[in-house]
């Protein structure tokens, strides 16, 4: 596997001006003949489909929903950070990209987080332009806060409903070209194959949702933005229908997964409520400005609360364990999440969580309405309060919040050199898909700016540079009339019927569910190299069950939520897998990876900068046979490694 | 707690539907409808049945993807609340509740609660957007544009394409969703060079896919999961006639 990651020649800052410059051009007259297609509709899918028509390449886009308009980045609530520097408060290119490939515990290319530094200002200008109605100042400016710890106001925001306003301006650019004819949008469509011609992608296999039909797309080149995969552990805070199918049927044509092990889980979360339950909700992490984290100190003083025995506002301050504040009592509540998500569980390991089923620790606002008033909390936090209470029934202004971690995003995904293009030539991957520009743990208000740099400043130029070098001749050669296309096809079709035909007794939700237990159990939080073996052989143990009792009932012909779960639980079984195996071989703790066995006296994440500053890829072998790992060594020229310290 | 059912089934578009009763028991207070019905699914699967097709995803009111009429209510009867926000404390135990699709006639069904939306997008395809290209655009703070008309935006932008008002209203109007389309772009300076072109063309599309005319009943506003004001209709309506106006006199605008 070829991990050259083209990384171009100069210094840092003008490594991408340098590389455009040096970029194959398309002729505009020449960009119609050329067709490409876009897998996920998101700010990262969206964003290029729009861009690549507007550059006059023909489009086609597909997404699962019913609309374009319901990509996953809508749920983002925080924020987008951009090197504007509109606060005069010392922010600017290179600060950011210290701060994200430091936020990623050192385990980022250099090179892609700096051009994700430089364009991040465009992203603003671009998304102003297409009418998205931040926040704005009085004067009429624009407005920031300060998110996720960084020093620096920079992140641009539309109420809580940042990723909304975002995604809607990129829909609205792919509608746009949609009415223009310049993109031909399929939705309710799921991909369930990529195909390669002469080693080059070339197509996808398409299973029409509605009709159950399965058809093949071919085009000059792919672009998969399909998202994270953060529903391997059944309940995140993903959107239901997320999964990790197209690229994992990516990663058995040959393109490399990178470090699927790097998964954050984000603290502040509503606790689980029982085994019914779906989903899990994020509460904005804006909450621990103000909120002070806290479990019981004694056990038994947290049994009598969830038995409801007592009232936690009678628990005197000498019973609580404001544990953050004690641990880190620099950063106290405002600890980077991995950090406080894992000094959660803790308290919870202990016996001392709290919500009906133990898995749960207050976020209490007491101290802050006595100090500031009722009025004051509700007007900072009053939608989130009452998004709490919806849920929960519970009234936070006298019941103290209770939240526990949940998993939000994955760091890791398809590898991608510099130009976005996968170890497959010909298919590209941007967004949450990728693997490239968080490292092992992501910063707030980073994952907007990542998905429409890709979408909107990455991938029109990288696409265009790799059409450009396959020459105009080549350009709609390859037709769905191909062998290839017949051959994946029938490798579609002969996998449905297998899953249909099986008869067993257990439906596909069951074994997801079963699945996410052994995923949040050994390769959640806290991870150890007995855990993960375990996990290993339960994974494998579920995975021959699922193949002999899966149950699937309806016909593949029509609507069919059943059918579609049964495929991507399928992946996620195999995926998941192979995350746990990403987990065992990284011998270190860095950022969303911890690893039991490597902790400082403190228990605090060790990292081994000396045997592990890789990106670890896997190459898919075979059904049985164990993936094959190969390294991509970073190399820091601009940065200097360092232990993250928030005490 | 424990619920009776009545579920619109429905096989496919060309099929006649009918509601069908079920029993459900142990429901949890906490759970929200559409994990109510996962649960329901759950046990049709055990009996091998067909689970009901419904639409979801994000399950957390934001995505816009859920659209189910909860006895007689798009989105049942807590209000700015879409269903999937919505929990089963709200109802009483031993309650019958009656499930529907979206009932409008530019909405056909597709499945059992399922129904086609597209029309919607094509209102955005026809004029939804501001014309820009990536790359084209000034310096982000080269238009001021004052607190109250970015919040007004804002208010109106909010709305997530549900739908929500269309099967509200008895004409099954699009007026509430085109309007605030129309109304977050046409306060904008950036949208404001293609304003009256937008709200012709928008509307002009509303009406070619079977949308009924807006008759000011407000039903729309009511079921609006994200409180939008029937104002952003006044806001179409009066750009709206301007633009014919301008229309009338210079064909070409």
């Amino acid at each position: 596997m070829n991990l050259d990651a083209k990384i171009p020649e100069g210094p840092l800052a003008q490594k991408w001006a340098s590389h455009k410059f040096n970029m194959k051009l398309v002729n505009p007259s020449n960009r119609r003949k050329y067709s490409v297609i876009v897998v996920g509709s998101g700010l990262a899918g969206g964003a290029a489909a729009a861009s690549l028509a507007e550059q006059g390449y023909n489009v086609s886009c597909f997404c699962y929903q019913d609309s374009p308009r319901r990509a996953h980045s809508i749920a983002a609530q925080g924020g987008i950070n951009a090197s504007k520097n509109y606060q005069n408060d010392g922010d600017s290119v290179h600060r950011l990209f210290y701060d994200t490939v430091k936020g990623g515990d050192y385990r980022a290319r250099e090179a892609n987080v700096y051009r994700l530094a430089e364009v991040s200002s465009d992203i603003i200008d671009q998304c102003v332009a297409n009418g998205v109605p931040f926040a704005r100042e009085y004067g009429g400016l624009l407005a920031n806060r300060s998110f996720g710890g960084a020093q620096v106001s920079r992140t641009f925001y539309a109420r809580g409903q940042t990723g909304q306003q975002l995604l809607l301006g990129a829909y609205s650019a792919l509608s746009r070209q949609i009415g223009l004819g310049k993109v031909k949008m399929y939705n309710r469509h799921e991909m369930l194959d990529l195909v390669k011609v002469d080693g080059h992608a070339k197509g996808i296999i398409v299973r029409n949702m509605v009709t159950g039909e399965v058809t093949s797309h071919a085009a000059d080149c792919v672009v998969i933005a399909t998202g994270g995969y953060g529903n391997v552990f059944f309940l995140s805070t993903n959107a239901q229908g997320c999964n990790v199918t197209a690229a994992y049927r990516a990663h058995k044509q040959g393109a490399g997964f990178a470090n699927p092990c790097y998964t954050q889980i984000h603290p502040t979360c509503i606790p689980v409520h029982g085994d019914k339950q779906s989903k899990l909700t994020l509460m904005s992490e804006s909450l621990r400005n103000d909120g002070r984290i806290w479990a019981p100190k004694l056990a038994e003083d947290a049994l009598k609360i969830r038995n409801g025995v007592l009232d936690p506002n009678s628990l005197s301050d000498d019973n609580r364990d404001y544990f953050l504040e004690r641990k880190y009592p620099s950063f106290g509540n405002l600890a980077p999440r991995d950090i406080s998500s894992r000094a959660a569980k803790e308290a919870c390991d202990e016996g001392r969580g709290v919500a009906s089923t133990g898995l749960g620790v207050f976020l209490d606002f007491r101290d802050a309405i006595q100090r500031e008033g009722k009025k004051a909390i509700e007007e900072r936090y009053g939608n989130l309060f009452d998004m709490y209470q919806c849920i929960t029934g519970d009234n936070p202004y006298v019941t103290p919040m209770m939240i526990f971690p949940a998993v939000h995003y994955t760091m890791g995904g398809l590898w991608v050199d510099y130009n976005l293009e996968s170890t497959i030539p010909g298919m590209f991957v941007g967004g949450e898909a990728n693997f490239s520009d968080h490292g092992a743990n992501r910063l707030g208000a980073s994952a907007l700016m990542q998905g429409l740099s890709d979408g909107y400043f990455v991938l029109p130029y990288t696409v265009g540079n790799y059409l450009g070098e396959q020459g105009v001749h080549s350009a709609g050669k390859v037709t769905n009339e191909h062998q290839a296309f017949a051959e994946a096809e029938n490798r579609v079709k002969a996998r449905i019927d297998k899953l249909q035909s099986i008869n067993g007794s257990e439906s596909p939700r069951s074994f997801h569910k079963r699945l996410g237990n052994i995923i949040w159990e050994y390769c959640g939080m806290a991870r150890s190299e007995e855990g993960l073996t375990t996990a290993i052989e339960k994974i494998k143990e579920l995975r021959k069950d699922f193949w002999s009792n899966l149950r699937v009932v309806g016909e593949a012909g029509n609507i069919n939520p059943e059918l579609e779960r049964a495929g991507r639980v399928a992946d996620f079984i195999e995926f998941g897998e192979l995350m746990c195996r990403d987990a065992l071989m990284r011998e270190e703790s860095c950022g969303g990876h911890f690893r039991i066995e490597h902790q400082t006296e403190e228990g605090e994440a060790l990292r081994d900068d000396e045997n592990f500053t890789f990106t670890g890829v896997w190459e898919y072998m075979g059904d049985d046979i164990d993936p094959r790992l190969h390294k991509e060594e970073l190399i820091y020229e601009n940065v200097k490694l360092a232990t993250r310290s928030y005490k | 707690m424990n619920f009776t059912l009545r579920v619109w089934r429905q096989k496919d578009s060309v099929s006649r539907g009918e509601l069908v009763e079920y029993k459900i028991q142990d429901v949890s207070e906490d759970s929200s409808f559409l994990e109510m019905l996962d649960i329901l699914s759950e046990n049709l699967v055990e009996d091998g049945k067909m689970p009901m097709a419904f639409d979801y995803d994000c399950r957390e009111g934001i995505c816009g993807m859920c659209s189910l009429t909860i006895d007689g209510i798009p989105h049942g009867p807590e209000s700015g609340t879409t269903a999937c926000q919505l929990h089963m404390r709200h109802f009483k135990d031993g309650q019958t509740i009656t499930i529907e699709p979206w009932r409008a006639k530019p909405f056909p069904v597709v499945k059992d609660l399922i129904v086609d939306r597209s029309p919607l997008d094509k209102i955005i395809q026809s004029g939804g957007f501001i014309t820009t290209r990536a790359g084209s655009a000034t310096d982000a703070n080269t238009h001021l544009i004052d607190k109250g008309t970015a919040d007004y935006a804002m208010d109106a932008a909010a709305c997530i394409g549900c739908g929500a008002c269309v099967a509200a209203c008895p004409n099954a109007s699009a007026m509430l969703f085109t309007s605030a389309k129309v109304a977050h772009m046409n306060s904008l300076p950036q949208g404001k060079p293609e304003k009256h072109r937008r709200a012709l063309a928008m509307v002009s599309t509303m009406d070619g896919e079977g949308f009924g005319g807006c008759t000011n009943i407000g039903e729309c506003e009511a079921a609006c999961p994200k409180n939008i004001s029937l104002d952003v209709i006044a806001h179409l309506n009066r750009d709206y006639a301007i633009a014919q106006v301008k229309n009338f006199f210079k064909p070409s605008a």
